[in-house]
């Protein structure tokens, strides 16, 4: 969901209300697949959820081990779910090494239910297990369902002529359809879906239904613990309209769009190099192509954001995307869009660093990057999208900024924003500005750096308008007729004039608003990005539950901040950045404000829990340093 | 040529304010001159020119051009040019670089614009020698190079450009010389009447750090042995009385030179050029030197469909077929209603 312009939604803590479920198994069990259609039976029920795909960067890794462990976790229901959850009331483990990497996540009480099949003395031994901890007092905390759902699912497909390779390969479908039935879910989209994905081959498609069905009537059937179905989630109170569930990839993509038409731009021009997890974005463009957009997958990542440059130059709006690697590959090329004057948009998809670090793990450690990382003095443009349905409103934002300034906009996403989903309120696109961006016409004294004497934004003159031929590059030029200069004074002149035109873009954004509780008070919580959720939460609950004095914003403008910020932060005795870094935002607050702003540093490639901030949140407000 | 259509604009007007800032005798003058000159014969208009350089000597090009210029950064003009083209087709783009900047640093770039047949002319101003850092070998510097960072010789091999082109499936390649004036208007005409990405390579003379390189192959009293002038559907022959020749051995796929009337060879005997033979293209691109004459004008002219053709036909095939706008984009996955 969007950050809510005001704070206050009532917050109900029953545990029926929401439910969070992982499925977890080998990376090549399907559990991506699993989870990607709960998902979407659940949104369909008319659930809020949010969701945390969490994979190894292995395409197959060996299979049994804890580091090939691959899981989907969603969390679901009828409150305003804003995070995947700190705790699985549900763990789906299909083998040893999911109980093992998992278990510890699950609340006391909480349902296990493993695929017995799977706990033979080899993989027992691979997830390093002496014994078999179905049969120690490991699970004791918990409710255990064991089910040999190999077995079962061997069963119900055994009319379709599979091999038993291929009929195991159901057993996700099967989990599936006693998860959905738990749930009171319907299952009609998966069904569609398979029939749509095996279309080519009807045997499968029809295996993988008999499974899921079977999964569902052994729910129906099995005389299961009575417990076990009082958990009925109810309808979200959601704003009327039409949803879908979308991932910040996907939103990314049709911001981008959106935000050219909202501007008037005819042509979006993406080049970008396959990299993870940012590659989603590429892949979501590459299928929109019908829709004007020019998709370049380019040689490599210097050659991505050259293309786009090229294409900006010729009026089209250049987008490029990539991750922290691949950032620093373009870093020079930046340097030419600010030294050009070229709006552009670049979009880092987070990620656990430095060098290639964990790549399927999201981190927000590339801000200080996306601030400083060029040669020479080189301001630009930064945002910060904040869940995923935020991404599409951040790239319209990143597109209006960069074509309205002249100037590039680096957008901070991540891995978890790019491949997490949650419910979105499809934007009714009729009411978008429907703005034409104004290419310079040769006028008297054209020249191509004339600027606007508000913003600074210097005119864009495109190859094909007679009367407005000139030569740009990455050589300094003079303020005056951008042609070469290597004049001193016109050197200070040009710096001042380039860091003067980002600043002013404080002028045309809206005020930073408090996200939670109030303007001024004991201890107030700065976010950025994707943390958004677990600390919206956190403070809502310890105002709510505890009474504390502690407010919430979430910046979505990093370069330049808004221009209330500083009062804002004066407001407080304290501030708390809780950041998936080690206090890079905080460390920027520091310097620009002389405020003490502490870090609450994480960096796991696992996303904030809830019940963390809360904690860190006490501490501070005692006195204390946040652990 | 389009000698009975009006010329609108002349060299002149192809000429900026700029102060021109090569060393005085570099042989980038005669190539600034030479690509003015044809464009005012070929009739195009500034409006619709685009010229894109890297960095070095040869990437100041764009700032003496009265058309669209971006002079941008080291290697990465064929990637610049690129987004420009796709943008708009209509532009006719042309790529100024070197032997560093196209063929070293962005090496990767000249690659997969070749590659992809990018629709672009593209100038690589070869002088075996890094001029704007002061003459450092380069990838196409001689073996035993010596220069301030080979002061003993250099030891990589030589890079011969026409043989990369080929290699990368350029479809269009060709050389010339900088102070062949009526030779290289005639080449960039080809050049710039292909269809897809041309590859041009001028052998331009670098007096200060790398001069007379070229002189074995250049030199006006010798030139008539050292040079085979290319020309579609005529026999390969060379010399001062144009009876020397390329036959092929066929037992080891190579060249050797004949002479007609000698040792019972006739002009049959000779190879004939084939601008659509890319094994002919390659044979005479590796040609050894200084035994072979070195082979100049276009070696290889084979167009075939380029990438923005390529392009706007998927566009338009799966327009047809794919979501009308956003809005049904947004819509196509599974929606539901909360009243």
């Amino acid at each position: 969901m969007s950050p809510p312009a005001v704070a206050g939604s009532k917050v109900r803590r029953d545990a029926r209300d929401a439910i969070v479920i992982r499925f977890s198994g080998d990376s090549g069990d399907g559990m991506q697949l699993t989870g990607t259609q709960f998902t979407m039976e659940a949104a369909l029920s008319g659930s809020d959820l949010s969701t945390f795909p969490d994979y190894p960067a292995e395409i197959r890794a060996p299979a049994g081990t804890t580091f090939g462990v691959s899981s989907f976790q969603i969390h679901f229901g009828s409150t305003d779910i804003m995070t995947p959850g700190d705790e699985l009331d549900v763990l789906v483990a299909m083998n040893p090494a999911a109980l093992t990497v998992n278990l510890q996540d699950v609340r006391v009480g909480g349902l296990v239910v493993v695929d017995t099949s799977g706990f033979t003395p080899r993989n027992l031994a691979k997830a390093g297990f002496e014994s078999n901890p179905l049969e120690s007092d490991l699970l004791n905390p918990y409710q255990v369902m064991p089910l040999d759902i190999a077995t079962l699912t061997a069963a119900a497909v055994a009319d379709f002529g599979l091999s038993s390779k291929e009929a195991l390969r159901s057993r996700n479908m099967w989990a599936l359809g006693l998860m959905l039935w738990m749930y009171g879910r319907g299952k009609q989209a998966t069904v569609d879906w398979l029939q749509k994905k095996f279309a080519k081959a009807p045997a499968i498609a029809q295996a993988n239904i008999a499974a899921l069905n079977a999964g569902h009537a052994y729910g129906e059937t099995a005389e299961l613990p009575e417990h076990l179905s009082a958990y009925s989630v109810t309808r979200a109170d959601l704003p009327p309209g039409v949803y879908r569930t979308v991932n910040g990839a996907d939103a990314l993509a049709f911001g981008l769009i959106a935000g050219a038409r909202s501007v008037g731009i005819k042509q979006l021009f993406f080049g970008s190099y396959p990299i993870t997890p940012a590659s989603t974005l590429l892949h979501a463009l590459a299928n929109l192509r019908p829709l004007g957009v020019v998709t370049f997958q380019a040689e490599d990542e210097i050659a991505a954001i050259c293309s786009a440059i090229g294409a900006s130059f010729a009026g089209a709006l250049g987008v490029t995307s990539s991750s922290g690697p691949g950032l620093a590959l373009k870093t020079e090329a930046m340097g030419l869009a600010v030294s050009t004057e070229l709006p552009l948009v670049i979009v880092n998809s987070q990620r656990a660093g430095p060098s290639t670090g964990m790549p399927t793990k999201a981190e927000q450690s590339d801000l200080f990057q996306a601030m400083y990382g060029r040669n020479g003095e080189a301001p630009v443009i930064v945002l910060a999208a904040a869940t995923p349905a935020d991404c599409f409103e951040v790239a319209m934002e990143a597109v209006r900024l960069a074509v309205g300034h002249m100037t590039p906009v680096i957008l901070l996403s991540d891995g978890y924003l790019a491949s997490a989903a949650e419910p979105w309120l499809v934007p009714d696109l009729s009411g978008l500005p429907s703005g034409s961006v104004q290419y310079a016409q040769p006028t008297e004294g054209f020249h191509p750096f004339k600027r606007d004497p508000k913003s600074l934004a210097r005119v864009w003159p495109t190859p094909g308008t007679p009367g407005v031929e000139h030569r740009i590059g990455g050589l300094e030029k003079s303020y005056d007729t951008g042609n070469i200069s290597y004049d001193p004074d016109n050197h200070a002149k040009m710096t001042k004039a380039r860091a003067e035109k980002v600043a002013r873009v404080a002028d045309d954004i809206p005020l930073q608003e408090v996200d939670v509780g109030l303007d001024r008070g004991r201890l107030l919580l700065v976010g950025w990005g994707s943390t958004y959720g677990p600390i919206h939460r956190a403070v809502l609950q310890s105002r709510e539950d505890e009474g504390l004095d502690v407010s919430f914003i979430h910046l979505r403008y990093l370069n330049p901040f808004p221009k209330n910020l500083a009062d804002l932060l004066r407001g407080f005795d304290r501030i708390l950045v809780p950041e998936q870094n080690t206090g890079q935002l905080t460390a920027i607050l520091r310097s620009t404000y002389l405020v003490d702003a502490q870090v609450l540093a994480k960096v796991t490639g696992k996303p904030f829990m809830v019940s963390e901030i809360r904690s860190a949140i006490r501490a501070t407000l005692e006195g204390g340093q946040p652990s | 040529m389009t000698a009975t259509s009006p010329l609108p604009l002349k060299a002149k007007d192809f000429a900026t304010d700029q102060e021109v800032r090569w060393c005085p005798g570099c042989g980038d003058y005669a190539i600034l001159k030479a690509v003015q000159k044809v464009l005012a014969d070929l009739g195009v208009s500034r409006h619709n020119t685009v010229f894109v350089s890297g960095i070095g000597c040869s990437s100041r090009f764009p700032y003496y051009m009265e058309t669209f210029g971006f002079h941008s950064i080291h290697g990465r003009a064929p990637a610049i040019a690129s987004g420009v083209k796709l943008t708009n087709p209509e532009l006719d783009v042309w790529v100024v670089t070197g032997d560093g900047d196209g063929l070293s640093i962005g090496g990767n770039h000249m690659l997969h614009v070749l590659r992809r047949n990018v629709d672009l002319q593209i100038l690589l101003f070869n002088n075996e020698i890094y001029g704007l850092t002061k003459g450092q070998a380069s990838p196409t510097s001689r073996r035993g190079t010596r220069s301030p960072s080979t002061p003993f010789g250099s030891i990589d091999p030589a890079l011969v450009p026409a043989l990369f082109a080929l290699g990368a499936g350029a479809r269009f390649v060709a050389r010339s010389i900088d102070t062949a004036q009526a030779h290289l208007a005639e080449t960039l005409k080809r050049a710039h009447a292909h269809r897809g990405a041309s590859f041009v390579e001028i052998f331009q003379n670098c007096l200060v750090f790398n001069d007379a390189v070229f002189e074995g192959f250049t030199a006006r009293d010798t030139a008539a042995d050292t040079q085979l002038l290319l020309e579609h559907g005529q026999p390969l022959l060379f010399g001062a009385e144009r009876n020397r020749g390329l036959r092929l051995q066929h037992n080891s796929l190579t060249l050797e030179i004949v002479t007609v009337g000698e040792n019972g060879v006739t002009e049959a005997d000779v190879l004939v050029h084939d601008q659509t033979n890319r094994t002919l293209a390659a044979l005479l691109a590796g040609l050894p030197q200084p035994a072979f004459p070195m082979a100049l004008g276009v070696l290889y002219d084979h167009p075939a469909t380029t990438y923005h053709e390529e392009l706007q036909a998927q566009v338009a095939r799966e327009s047809e077929v794919g979501p009308p706008d956003l809005e049904s984009a947004i819509l196509k996955s599974n929606t539901w209603t909360v009243a």
